[in-house]
């Protein structure tokens, strides 16, 4: 299965999306913040990042734009995990270079359909 | 179907409720800073404490929430582009903070509030927002039959943003879609073709049972990406967010309980690692067990080992009490808020300043400070903290500060509570305690002492019984509180300049480092902690001071107690031991005469009540290596004893 990397500051929503995807057999690598994200991608070769927008030290979009910047994440999946449902906010969020959104709360279910989308 | 099991999901609910609470703590402080800290590090704190608090609660089913968390998010979000949160709105956001914990607290308790009851103040934060609020519009399904042409044209970078067309295609195909025709116009020569742009469009058939919104989801996150059409018309129409309204009791929320503690992931580390040399240790000695004789090389080893043994043991130890402490911060976070709601009903102007908010104490001391800090802090704010036109007058500032700070001094927390008011009316107060029968007519204290009086069981110098303080409880009820806690209370009091109140709090309540010593046959342990000096009191010149005997140390006198008999291990007079043991207790020194002064070691102390009964003097007991039981001196009893038997 895949390598995903869960970046939010919220214990309880990584946690539960965390157990989500390990439930369906993917491997997880957590960070608290985009410079956590930064920090644990390092070597790490990573499939899928889903990302929190609003986080201390490096928000989402921040995150995205430094990723899109390294030649290995280029054309990697990046979905933000997000509240907005502004189209202004998922603009801004596209030109960043996200991929694409999940809107918050999501069951379970709908995490692992929507990441079957980006990931073969 | 859930992906997830039912504990799984309970543990991370408990981790959400967790999270949540401390959320809505850093919430209310940053709301209560925001008067002077508008920096956008503070308004992104506020943002988001609300905004993980309205994505889990989402996600965890805590649903009853998600409309308050909402509009609480939508005004601070208009906060965080610029503008001014008034009053009105802190105070709205303030109330909004506390029904989203009452809420949080019933629904941990299994009995989750009607979220209609929030209509009032949701309606407040939409009326302060200028506007409803606008729900997530819903898209309905068409009920026509006719297929789906969807033209389908990705601009060239598309791919850049991760997003493979491939896979839009994949999806479509999933829902009965076909391709009718692929566009290569756009194709470029090989020569110039960029592998990491799109040059194809496609056109596209889908059957017309699929709705519509299924169809947008796949092209969610590329419009403005590609050029796209899809036929057929829908209608759109948008829910209203706000519930009808209904009455709510205002009710202070309930404080959330600790239901688990929380440790950081460093701390657990450590001490596996500790167990891991323990283990290390336990091996090594063992081996050493054998059948074999005792040789010279074989006891040295023993000897390591059992040093080691020592030292792991401590660090083990250290660790544990590390794992039972949190931050003051804990219990200081509360106070912003108290000063803030206590400064508004009295019409006094306070700021508050925290400092030491990190220093860790132990868990079980940290809950019961609590009330006893609050006790404090009213009792500054009521009674010696001026209002802003007496402050004036009194050429100080019109803004009265309370400062709350915490730090480590030896084996000790020490937390002070301190205000720039008027003071404490030191000659009122003996008046009273005079009239009250405190202290003797003709007695004469010291300011300290007199300040002290304050927490004497039954005194209050309120002269009219206050809303916030002044029924004569609380300050004695502080007393007890901090000695039940092993800690001690002293009051520094300045006219006209403030007050303050210093606690003295042991780091845990189970282990103390003791210092060993020898009474007669007997040994004691003496809290290191009070001990300022051990000397040769034949060096110095004792005197005799009425019933007892005093010396000069440094131009202080000292009171001198023959400890062994005041133990009763012999009689008075009978000790010929040079050494005096200097001690300190509320602030006066005392010299206690002992035998021998013996190791200095850590003491786990057992409860004298639990297992035997309460005895003056002595604070507990322990068991020393040897297996015999010390008894570990109430050096604060023993002092207050002393002193009003002089």
């Amino acid at each position: 299965m895949s390598t995903i990397m869960v970046i939010d500051d919220s214990n309880s929503m990584r946690m539960l999306v965390k157990q989500t995807l390990i439930t369906a057999g993917h491997t997880v690598v957590e960070a608290c913040d985009g410079l956590d994200a930064l920090d644990k991608l390092g070597t790490a070769s990573v499939d899928l990042f889903l990302c929190d927008v609003n986080m201390p030290r490096l928000d989402g979009l921040s995150l995205v734009k430094r990723l899109r910047a390294l030649p290995k994440c280029k054309f990697s999946p990046i979905l933000m995990l997000t509240t907005e449902v502004d189209p202004e906010k998922k603009r801004i969020a596209k030109e960043a270079g996200a991929t694409g959104w999940l809107v918050k709360p999501f069951q379970p279910e709908q995490l692992l359909a929507t990441i079957k989308k980006v990931i073969a | 179907m859930s992906a997830l099991d039912a504990a799984t999901l309970a543990a991370l609910l408990e981790t959400f409720f967790e999270e949540s609470f401390e959320g809505l703590e850093r919430a209310e402080t940053s709301l209560l800073a925001l008067e002077h800290d508008h920096s956008e590090e503070r308004i992104g704190e506020l943002f988001r404490a609300i905004h993980s608090i309205k994505g889990g609660a989402g996600a965890f089913g805590v649903t009853e929430v998600t409309d308050l968390a909402h509009v609480m998010e939508n005004l601070l979000d208009e906060i965080r582009s610029g503008r001014v949160a008034t009053r009105e709105i802190t105070a709205a956001l303030l109330q909004g903070v506390d029904t989203l914990r009452v809420a949080l607290v019933s629904r941990r308790g299994g009995k989750p509030v009607d979220p209609a009851s929030h209509a009032p103040i949701v309606a407040q934060l939409v009326a302060l927002r200028g506007g409803p609020v606008a729900a997530a519009p819903t898209v309905t399904a068409p009920t026509s039959s006719a297929p789906w042409r969807i033209s389908f044209a990705p601009h060239a970078h598309m791919m850049r943003a991760g997003n493979d067309p491939l896979r839009m295609l994949r999806e479509l195909a999933s829902l009965g879609g076909t391709v009718v025709a692929t566009d290569l116009s756009r194709l470029p020569p090989l020569a110039e073709l960029d592998p990491t742009a799109i040059y194809l469009a496609w056109t596209l058939t889908v059957p017309g049972g699929v709705a519509r919104s299924d169809i947008d989801d796949i092209f969610a996150w590329v419009e403005g990406d590609c050029d796209l059409t899809i036929e057929r018309e829908v209608v759109v129409a948008a829910v209203a967010a706000v519930p009808s309204a209904v009455d709510q009791a205002s009710t202070p929320p309930p404080p959330p309980t600790m239901g688990s503690l929380r440790v950081g992931i460093d701390k657990i580390d450590l001490l596996m690692n500790m167990v891991g040399e323990l283990v290390i240790t336990q091996s090594m000695l063992g081996e050493l067990d054998d059948e074999g004789p005792i040789t010279v090389d074989r006891i040295r080893q023993i000897r390591e080992g059992l040093s080691l043994l020592a030292r792991t043991t401590r660090a083990l130890q250290e660790s544990v009490v590390r794992l039972r402490s949190m931050p003051v911060g804990q219990v200081f976070g509360r106070f912003p808020r108290l000063v803030h709601d206590l400064g508004q009903q009295l019409g006094k102007d306070i700021a508050i300043e925290i400092t030491g908010q990190s220093t860790e104490l132990d868990r079980t001391v940290l809950e019961k400070l609590g009330d006893p800090l609050v006790h404090i802090v009213r009792n500054s704010i009521d009674h010696g903290l001026e209002t802003a036109e007496q402050r004036v007058a009194a050429g100080k500032p019109a803004q009265g500060t309370v400062r709350l700070h915490a730090e480590h001094r030896g084996s000790a927390v020490v937390i002070e509570i301190s205000d720039d008011g008027r003071g404490l009316d030191l000659p009122r107060i003996l008046e009273l305690a005079k009239q009250r029968g405190l202290v003797a007519p003709d007695a004469q204290p010291s300011d300290a002492e007199i300040a002290k009086l304050i927490f004497a069981p039954g005194f209050s110098t309120a002269r009219a019984v206050s809303d916030i303080s002044g029924r004569g409880v609380g300050m004695d009820v502080v007393w007890r509180s901090i000695q039940e806690l092993h800690g001690e209370v002293s009051v520094e009091t300045h006219a006209g300049r403030g007050t303050r109140t210093v606690l003295s709090l042991p780091l845990t309540l189970a282990i103390i480092d003791g210092q060993l010593i020898r009474l007669g046959t007997q040994t004691y342990v003496v809290p290191l902690l009070s001990i300022v000096e051990t000397v040769e009191a034949k060096a110095q010149a004792r005197h005799r001071y009425g019933a007892g005997e005093v010396t000069r140390i440094r131009d202080q006198i000292v009171p001198i107690v023959d400890l062994a008999a005041e133990l009763g291990i012999r009689p008075r007079g009978a000790s010929d031991s040079d050494l005096l043991m200097i001690v300190e207790s509320d602030g006066a020194p005392l010299g206690l005469v002992v035998d021998e002064l013996l190791a200095q070691q850590q003491v786990v102390i057992k409860s004298l009540e639990t297992n035997f009964g309460r005895v003056d003097g002595l604070a507990g007991a322990t068991i020393l290596g040897d297996g015999r039981v010390a008894f570990i001196l109430d050096i604060a009893a023993l002092s207050r004893d002393i002193r009003h038997a002089a």
